[in-house]
């Protein structure tokens, strides 16, 4: 079902995060975020409380989206390691952190990713799975929705459109129907019912340079099309914005986008999403244990600012506190319009 | 000012000038404009499909480049965005011909 492959191993330009960063700050743009955030009145940007550890477990993924901003598909090898995984366990176990976001990549080819999840909820904690809907119908994962149950595990779950075109052309040919497969799968053990406490979100991103829909405008007609279509029922929709990382940037430049659609974020900036923004209440652990404040500047290479700690192993909430947000132009993707996050708008 | 062509593109975005001469005109035509698109009885993405197929039926450029963006943004596909379309062109098309019901009265009055 790929139609495109990973920049990696393409060995593209856009692989180096690098070359990823200067393409950015070259734009001649009104302003950058920092100054955009004083004058919000919030700057330095600065965290509050951890309420989400979000785990990316790796790259390996069964789809090659074209725009996928961790450059994530099947040729990529790097996943995070059952060791690692203990460290991030170790780490929640030392704190009252209430959420684990498991992340990839499709985080469920991993071979630790169930222990992961079992460890994880046997601390209480809430553990979502951003899950690709189509890896449910590979080999050897069929049991997924009834191990999803089995965990109270919340599914958050990739889909551009209630129709076929827009979906098959942002993540491959065939995936709508894949996809439509998998949400009845869900909603046969008892997810997005909305009585069985088993939450099935679904994620739309634009497939093209333009904001995501208002999310509340959109859910009610996603719920009704797609019960009218195929009877399927879900609990919420997030609408989220395109990042200009990795694929997406390079469909962005090649399409000659890249230009206006950096304009569009930054002339959209809404000063009203600052206290919202993810980076805030979320601590990122890449594959290999290092530190993020977003899984966005997890992508581009940023990691957590050099006052705090780096690896998970030494994962200190104390200290984690008292660092700045690492900022980049990128950020505009999360304050544009309604707002955007992993939990869809932030308005 | 253009003065090879009659449309230009960038004025779609130079909108707002028009309050200058009649500011108070202009503020209650965007606030009128503004809150027909709010979620309504009608949510904002299908008046968005209507505002896209109004847009071909009166042929404004301006207002076709605008609602081919907002019924994306709104959550339409171009499957949905071609229907709507098809429907402008429907109405045009039909209230041409069937006002070839008023010719054939003229003709038929006309004719022995």
């Amino acid at each position: 079902m790929s139609r495109v492959l990973s920049l990696a191993s393409r060995d593209a330009p856009l692989a180096s995060t690098s070359a990823q960063r200067a393409l950015l700050a070259r734009l001649p743009l009104a302003r950058d975020f920092d100054r955009a955030a004083a004058a919000a009145g919030a700057w330095p940007l600065i965290p509050s409380a951890v309420t989400t550890l979000q785990i990316n477990v790796g790259k390996l993924c069964n789809q090659t989206c074209r725009h996928c901003h961790v450059d994530a598909g099947p040729d990529r090898r790097e996943i995070m390691s059952r060791e690692t995984m203990a460290l991030c366990v170790r780490a929640l176990a030392s704190t009252g952190i209430p959420a684990v976001d498991i992340t990839g990549g499709a985080p469920e080819l991993n071979p630790d990713f169930r222990w992961l999840v079992t460890e994880a909820t046997a601390l209480g904690r809430h553990v979502m799975d951003r899950c690709n809907l189509t890896v449910l119908l590979t080999a050897g994962q069929a049991d997924l929705p009834e191990f999803f149950a089995r965990h109270h595990v919340e599914v958050v779950a990739s889909l551009p459109h209630y129709r076929a075109a827009n979906t098959d052309t942002q993540r491959g040919d065939g995936v709508y129907e894949k996809s439509i497969a998998a949400l009845k799968r869900l909603n046969a053990v008892g997810y997005g019912d909305g009585r069985s406490g088993l939450r099935l979100v679904l994620v739309t991103n634009p497939v093209g340079a333009y904001l995501p829909p208002a999310q509340a405008s959109l859910e009610a007609d996603w719920k009704r099309e797609l019960l009218r279509l195929h009877g399927i029922t879900f609990d919420a929709l997030y609408c989220i914005t395109n990042m200009p990382i990795s694929r997406y940037l390079e469909w962005l430049v090649e399409s000659g986008h890249l230009e206006p659609y950096m304009e569009r974020l930054v002339s959209a900036f809404n000063p009203a999403t600052m206290a919202g923004l993810m980076c805030r209440t979320t601590l990122s652990v890449g594959w290999d244990g290092r530190l993020y404040d977003c899984d966005f500047n997890q992508m581009l290479d940023l990691e957590v600012d050099a006052g705090a700690p780096r690896h998970i192993r030494d994962f200190d909430p104390d200290r984690l506190a008292g660092r700045r947000i690492v900022v980049g132009r990128h950020c505009f993707g999360c304050t544009a319009g309604a707002g955007s996050g992993c939990g869809g708008s932030i308005k | 000012m253009a003065d090879d062509h009659y449309y230009d593109p960038g004025d779609l975005a130079r909108f707002s000038d028009i309050g200058r001469n009649a500011p108070d005109l202009a503020r209650k035509f965007f606030e009128w404009y503004n809150a027909v698109f709010a979620d309504g009885a009608l949510s904002a993405r299908e008046k968005s499909l209507i505002a896209l197929a109004v847009a071909h039926a009166v042929q404004c450029p301006y207002c076709i480049d605008a609602y081919s963006r907002d019924a994306l943004e709104k959550g339409s596909d171009l499957d949905q965005m071609t229907e709507a379309v098809h429907v402008a062109a429907a109405i045009r098309g039909g209230a041409t011909l069937v006002h070839g019901i008023q010719m054939r009265h003229h003709a038929t009055s006309l004719g022995m």
